[in-house]
């Protein structure tokens, strides 16, 4: 019973939270109002048994979000607290499309006919998570590595300044390197 | 709480990140409706695996979409960043040439 409860409370604040996102008037409240969203689905997880994968939701979002707002200090040239803003673009539209795929998702969950469960859960969910990417499921770990490490690499050589091609040219030819402040090993 | 009522809210928090996609102007505001339309689909994933097929091999899918949500937000990030650096650029029409 309080896990239906509570599944409810959950259900509730993170839809209306979601929808917060796109209604208060301040970037800065639209990423905390989708932070607690994304606590609420974490919780729900929870919930739902999976202990670590709702973990890792709530406290990479809560970082993720945090890393918002101070990108939009950054970024946005205002003080996204306080200054009131509506920047969107064909409104009218987008709600449309979104209720119609609200409706057709919602009657694909009620209509279909879905199967009963099959097996039972692990006594402990975690550990039998962790042998499973350990063992048979390795190289999805593994490719999710990579692609995380080309993340990296990739969004560093993103939003890098300067690169070594401003600093030796195209050709990556021009001795001494064109910097800023002159100086160092070799230079 | 059952399957339907989980797959129900999963539909809300990716409608409601499909409208912000699709509606806002800013970067960063797009950014926040496609995590939101992935937050649903985290639920639900959850939601057909503790349902349908508690199987540990499951959740390794659930790991996965939270791996894409992470490299979605850091390649954003460098996007906007790279957008903004070159172009003084933080709305999504500003940055429309693809689409001519």
């Amino acid at each position: 019973m309080i896990t239906h409860v509570a599944f409810w409370i959950l259900a509730i604040g993170a839809a209306l939270t979601g929808a917060a996102v796109f209604i208060v008037n301040s970037m800065a409240r639209a990423s905390y109002a989708l932070a607690v969203s994304f606590i609420c689905v974490g919780l729900q997880v929870l919930l739902l048994q999976q202990n670590y994968v709702g973990v890792v939701t709530i406290l990479m979002m809560v970082m993720e979000m945090a890393v918002m707002a101070v990108y939009m200090v950054m970024f946005m040239g205002m003080n996204p607290a306080l200054m009131p803003m509506s920047m969107v673009h064909d409104k009218r539209h987008a709600l449309a499309v979104s209720i119609g795929v609200f409706l057709l998702l919602a009657a694909g969950a009620l209509l279909t006919p879905w199967p009963a469960r099959r097996g039972t859960p692990p006594a402990d969910v975690t550990a039998a998570l962790g042998e499973e990417l350990m063992e048979p499921k390795m190289l999805v770990m593994a490719a999710v590595g990579v692609v995380m490490a080309a993340t990296i690499v990739a969004g560093v050589v993103l939003a890098a300044h300067r690169t070594r091609y401003d600093r030796f040219g195209d050709d990556l030819r021009r001795r001494p390197a064109r910097d800023p402040q002159p100086g160092g090993v070799g230079r | 709480m059952i399957l339907q009522t989980v797959l129900l809210v999963a539909a809300a928090l990716f409608s409601v990140g499909l409208y912000g996609a699709l509606s806002q102007q800013v970067v960063v505001m797009v950014m926040m409706g496609l995590e939101l339309m992935l937050n649903g689909l985290i639920l639900a994933a959850a939601g057909f695996w503790w349902f349908l097929s508690p199987d540990p091999s499951g959740q390794v899918l659930l790991l996965v979409i939270i791996a894409a949500m992470t490299v979605e937000m850091a390649m954003g990030f460098a996007v906007a960043t790279a957008l903004h650096r070159v172009r003084r650029a933080d709305m999504t029409d500003m940055a429309a040439d693809l689409s001519r």
